[in-house]
């Protein structure tokens, strides 16, 4: 491969050709009639499976590639690690929760909801024990939100890695909450509200995952979540009750919540010390970076979606996101960043939730160096890895909200590569 | 929803559940028990907890995490981020240890072996001498190696102000080179990757 990335009037002719055959082959492969229209098929003749065969269905065989993965090195137990959404493969912007991505530092815990108890202590009036059905009780809320590691991309730092979006994009998952504001928890209990305060939430599991949240963000947007997507949590989502921190690290999302504390200082636990501090190139180390800045990636193509179809029209398709609130543009590169055009919103996301693009195109054969680059209504725009690393070096470990570059070649291969 | 309005939900909590469940210790030592433990009583309950995993020396085994040493490596091309390189306030480690660890049987600790551990752990990082023990009252003698190491999140000086500006949209720069690919690498699945399409 020339690793130039200038399209050649060759390379140009040899796309001309590419779309004057592909627009014979995309014309259903008729050399002749079709026997899947012209035979009676077996599912035309015979019936299929009756109502009673899937209480809970999955989703059909055909689709068994659309599923969470791990990347064994990346960890050194299965127990305390990592798995991946299989963003390649999904439209839209809500997360299907089978397939939606898992990180635990002590396993996922199973916790009934009659097991199940909820402890508000610390500068409170009065320390209070909810039950699961106590925290029905209360008025709720429906809210969608991304949920996305802050190590997401992590392993991009120093350069391309994982050749796949599911693995260098894929710690995030996005869906539709019910629960309570914890607000109104708080209040519950006569907690001390002043700006100066915190609360200290934590988990059920061995890890606990006990991280400190500033008052402000407690009485914002913060929510104690029973039901994602029109259902319980999963188990391995925090079943029954999780921390659901909008726009924030996907780490202070408490899972199988157990315990909100509220103090006069931050904790700084395990999870906001050792963890989730982003060290710089002079070695000091930022900490509480809460926020996920504005992101964006192209879904499709990418290295586990290539082009099958040859040359002519193209869906280019994407997610952008932002924790500082909505999406307001997102432009896209066919040529490594030298131009760009503004892509089409599939679906407005909400506040600090997934946005779908698309950018709808005339692929004409030739390679291509595709980016995407997200706008939030702040104004803030995603920055190249260029711009992070001057800022960062590479030890950083999270936050990596860079731009991501695919390089497509003339038979539809796509590639995670980095560019100048 | 209204904020002050209560609704009388949930009980009071008794001290006994408080105590069982609000164990973890701040920066400044609130909410450590009496207690103490030695370097030697640390070593002996750490080779039988610990040492499995993270080494006799607290050098770490295979893939698990190192807790000792790495001194001044934070700036280097790879920094060794442990307990006495990193951590910023003992009682972290303390409060970790006595909550989360060791792995798979988190929770069984003593207050007493807690602290010898911690002691432990600190002697092999050479910040106490061998004989040295932990307590409530000797907690605040130990300086951590990187306490002032660390600055709040000051991206939005650092970076919004700058990065919140329109971007280029035409001619943004003349050529464009490939500089690193990731399919000279081995480590992605290949379920996952582009090979098994």
């Amino acid at each position: 491969m020339d690793d130039t990335f200038k399209p050649s009037r060759r390379a140009f002719l040899r796309g001309s050709a590419a779309v004057a055959a592909g627009s014979v082959a995309g014309a259903a492969a008729a050399t002749g009639p079709d026997p899947l229209i012209t035979e009676l098929q077996d599912w035309t003749s015979y019936t299929g499976v009756g109502v009673d065969e899937t209480p809970y269905g999955m989703p059909i065989s055909f689709e068994s590639h659309v599923v969470r993965r791990n990347v064994e090195w990346l960890t050194a137990s299965p127990i305390s690690s990592i798995n991946f959404t299989p963003i390649h493969a999904l439209e839209g912007t809500i997360t299907p929760q089978g397939c939606a991505f898992e990180r635990h530092h002590s396993g996922a815990i199973e916790l009934a909801k009659p097991d199940y108890r909820l402890m508000i202590n610390g500068l409170v009036d009065q320390p209070l024990v909810f039950t699961y059905d106590d925290l029905e009780r209360f008025p709720r809320e429906n809210h969608v939100y991304f949920c996305e590691c802050a190590a997401n991309t992590g392993m991009e730092w120093a350069g391309a890695q994982l050749n796949g979006v599911q693995f260098t994009h894929g710690m995030i998952h996005n869906m539709e909450y019910t629960g309570v504001p914890l607000r109104i928890l708080l209040n519950e209990a006569g907690a001390d509200m002043s700006a100066d305060k915190w609360v200290y939430v934590e988990g059920a599991d061995a890890s606990s995952n006990g991280r400190s949240i500033p008052m402000e963000k407690a009485l914002d947007d913060v929510l104690v979540a029973f039901k994602a997507n029109g259902e319980a949590l999963r188990m391995e989502h925090g079943y029954p009750v999780r921390l659901v921190v909008p726009g924030w690290e996907g780490n202070m999302w408490v899972k199988w919540l157990r315990r909100i504390e509220v103090t006069d200082m931050a904790v700084e636990s395990r999870e906001e010390t050792s963890k989730y501090t982003d060290v710089l190139e002079d070695g000091t180390a930022r900490k509480w970076t809460w926020e996920m800045d504005a992101k964006s990636v192209i879904t499709s193509p990418s290295p586990q979606m290539p082009i099958k179809h040859g040359a002519g029209p193209l869906v280019i398709s994407g997610l952008a996101w932002s924790g500082h609130g909505k999406i307001a543009r997102v432009d896209v590169s066919k040529d490594g960043g030298i131009t760009w055009e503004t892509a089409r919103l599939g679906k407005q996301g909400d506040t600090k939730a997934l946005t779908r693009f698309y950018l709808d195109m005339e692929w004409d054969g030739a390679p291509m160096l595709l980016q995407s680059r997200a706008m939030d209504d702040t104004g803030y725009v995603q920055p190249t890895k260029e711009q992070l690393r001057e800022k960062r070096g590479e030890n950083s470990v999270y936050h990596n909200n860079c731009i991501q570059t695919w390089y497509v070649n003339s038979q539809g291969i796509a590639e995670n590569v980095e560019v100048s | 929803p209204q904020i002050d309005k209560r609704y009388g939900l949930g009980r009071a909590a008794h001290p006994e559940e408080i105590a069982a469940w609000d164990v973890d210790i701040l920066p400044d030592g609130r909410g450590l028990p009496e207690g103490s433990g030695d370097v030697w009583t640390g070593e002996e309950v750490y080779v039988d907890y610990c040492a499995s995993c993270h080494g006799d020396f607290a050098e770490g085994v295979d893939n698990w995490p190192v807790l000792a040493g790495g001194f001044d490596t934070l700036g280097n091309k790879d920094p060794v981020k442990t307990v006495g390189s990193y951590w910023p306030y003992l009682s972290t480690v303390w409060d970790y240890v006595h909550r989360s660890m060791p792995f798979g049987a988190a929770g069984t600790l003593t207050v007493d072996e807690t602290y010898a551990i911690v002691a432990y752990l600190l002697y092999s990082n050479d910040m106490v001498d061998d004989d040295f023990v932990l307590s409530r009252e000797t907690f605040t003698d130990v300086q951590m190696h990187n306490a002032d190491g660390f600055v709040v999140d000051d991206r939005a000086e650092a970076e919004y102000a700058e990065w919140r500006a329109e971007p280029c949209m035409e001619n943004c720069k003349d050529t464009v080179e490939i500089t690193m690919r990731s399919v000279f690498l081995v480590e992605t699945p290949p379920e996952g990757g582009s090979n098994s399409v």
